[in-house]
């Protein structure tokens, strides 16, 4: 097949049905459940380190405060 | 040992600019190396200065932030604004008063010339500079990470300086290869791509180092810009250089593959850059500068991946009724509808960052520019779909209801978003404790709004009328109106638009005199203050 005509076929058919799919999983993703705390923290990340980087033992204070809670 | 390499490498590049100015075919090409060569001239003596001798200590890097480039992008930014709007103004009342194509620059600063000045000024220059600015402040808050690359960054700054300057002589020296908002020449876009590269990869690796483990989605859009950028750019300015020695190229596709091709660039010029990458100081300036996290992050995400999915799709919308296939100019109009809901799903979503936070707009003018920059965006969000529809298209296409359109998008959104991230940023960067005035930020608010108001709605009304007459045939069929009985019905509204880019440009003069201000007089932040400001809330 020339390539114009397996292009244009690829993309109305696999093409199209794997972007389809990747969207409607991303979405399906976006509401798996137990997905607010973590869209949260997400969502807070400008709120914090505004003024530098942390210091490395803030790192390993910050993960172990993560890892009690 | 890197310095000699510079050296040499600079030396054979002064060396080359040299040859390349003798050899020149045009002027543009001539004068362009001459400016290389002085460049790299002056950087080889910089470099030469500084070669074995001690280098200075920088003392614990990693545990600040790299603001330096960022300071001077913000400068840039200011600059290149007020040059684009100064000149905008400028070929607004050229086109309602001609005499303003004076005879003594014929050829050089009359509206033909000029008008790519402006365009790329505004888009490139401004918004680029504001751009690259944001997404290097942003990527190091939200990453908790030093930008990647060490001086890579400034590389990129200067290295886009200089595309902004090579471009605009090349303009009014008459190097073009006529394709919207992709006119520089080959060596020009060769440059460019380099320095793309390198900002791809300082924005990346600063990403990779982050200490955050969620990319924020800032960044998403910020990356998605970064990248579809450089392919667009790449894909669009494949050219054949007639000589190495002069600016001329050829186009690889010709016909309406390269009209899709330009569209596809074009429209996508306006989705990544215009958009993602504004989107992506959106995601950032308004939670910051409201104090909350953004509205929704579920909508966030969902907002990034619809507007990626389609924005790509919607560039045919430009060549309805050309010799691009039906099927062709359908799809990408649809595509174009189906855009309506992502964008308004984002406007939806900065707009709704403050809730609870409403009372604000009334005592913070500048949360109250971003407002207005996101209520823009939804207008011209919603005024493009319209007018990519068919039907709408035969009338609004080649009239200056697109010109009006362009500009409640570009001056309402683009550049109103961006002034409220400068009135952000300049405080912080100079460690000021506050903007020099408020009251100033407020009259810079009312004359921008007065300014694009003027402008949409005088575009919109000469749009429309000159669609109207256009298309306007008598009882046996004939065109009732001659092209230059539209033109003469058209002044009245070219001297309101020209008067709108008159306030637009007073707004931010104003902006520039308050902005210096904040950084010479305004009360620094304390020592005691800022390290308790520093401490994390934890």
């Amino acid at each position: 097949m020339e390539q114009y005509s397996f292009l244009r076929e690829l993309a109305d058919s696999w093409g199209l049905l794997v972007l389809f799919v990747f969207f409607i999983g991303m979405i399906v993703w976006v509401f798996r459940p137990g997905s607010r705390a973590s869209h949260e923290d997400s969502a807070s990340i400008p709120l914090r380190h505004e003024d530098r980087p942390p210091a490395p033992d803030e790192d390993a204070k910050a993960a172990a405060k993560e890892a009690r809670t | 040992m890197s310095n000699y390499i510079k050296l040499i490498a600079l030396g054979l590049l002064t060396l080359f600019a040299a040859i390349a100015a003798n050899f020149a075919r045009d002027l543009a090409y001539q004068v362009h190396a001459v400016l290389i060569m002085l460049v790299s001239a002056g950087m080889f003596i910089w470099v030469l200065r500084r070669t074995d001798e001690p280098a200075p200590v920088v003392a614990h890097p990693e545990t600040s932030y790299m603001d330096g480039v960022i300071r001077y992008g913000v400068i840039a930014t200011s600059f290149w604004g007020v040059v684009g709007f100064l000149v905008g103004t400028f070929i607004a009342f050229q086109l309602a008063y001609p005499e303003l194509n004076f005879d003594w620059s014929e050829g050089y600063a009359n509206f033909g010339r000029l008008r790519p000045l402006h365009t790329s000024a505004v888009i490139f220059a401004f918004g680029g500079n504001a751009l690259i600015a944001t997404s290097f402040y942003v990527v190091q808050r939200t990453s908790a990470a030093r930008l990647w690359g060490g001086n890579a960054a400034w590389f990129v700054f200067w290295g886009y300086q200089l595309f902004i300057v090579l471009a605009a002589t090349g303009y009014l020296l008459g190097a073009t290869q006529s394709k919207e908002y992709a006119e520089p020449e080959w060596y020009i876009d060769l440059w460019l791509t380099v320095v793309w590269l390198v900002y791809l990869a300082v924005f990346l690796g600063t990403i990779i180092k982050r200490k955050e483990p969620h990319i924020y989605v800032a960044n998403w859009f910020f990356l998605s810009f970064i990248v579809t950028v450089a392919m667009l750019h790449v894909v669009n300015n494949l050219s054949i250089p007639v000589s190495i020695w002069g600016s001329k190229s050829v186009q690889v596709f010709s016909g309406v593959q390269d009209a899709m091709v330009q569209w596809w660039y074009g429209h996508n010029a306006v989705g990544f850059f215009l958009t993602a990458g504004f989107l992506g100081m959106m995601y950032y300036f308004v939670p910051k500068q409201a104090e909350r996290p953004v509205f929704s992050y579920k909508l966030s995400i969902i907002h990034f991946w619809a507007l990626i999915f389609i924005y790509i799709w919607a560039g045919p919308h430009h060549l309805h009724y050309t010799a691009l296939p039906d099927w062709a100019a359908t799809l990408g109009m649809v595509f174009s509808i189906v855009l309506w809901m992502p964008s308004w799903g984002g406007m939806i979503n900065g707009l709704m960052t403050l809730s609870g936070a409403w009372d604000k707009l009334r005592t913070d003018p500048v949360i109250r520019m971003m407002v207005i920059s996101i209520g823009f965006y939804g207008m011209s969000t919603f005024e493009g779909p319209m007018m990519s529809i068919r039907a709408v298209n035969s009338l609004s296409h080649y009239t200056d209801w697109t010109i009006g359109h362009v500009h409640s998008g570009a001056l309402g959104w683009n550049g109103m978003i961006t002034f409220g991230a400068l009135y952000y940023l300049v405080p912080k960067l100079w460690n000021r404790q506050r903007l020099y005035s408020l009251s100033l930020v407020s009259w810079h608010f009312w004359l921008a709004t007065i300014g694009i108001i003027l402008y949409a709605a005088s575009m919109w009304v000469t749009g429309i009328m000159e669609g109207l007459m256009w298309r306007e045939v008598d009882a046996n069929g004939f065109l009732v109106n001659s092209f230059a009985d539209t033109v003469g019905a058209k002044f009245p509204m070219y001297v309101v638009r020209g008067l709108g880019g008159v306030l637009f440009l007073a707004g931010a003069l104003v902006m520039c005199y308050n902005l210096w201000m904040t950084a010479r007089r305004s009360p620094a932040v304390e020592a005691a203050d800022a390290v308790a400001h520093a401490t994390p809330a934890e």
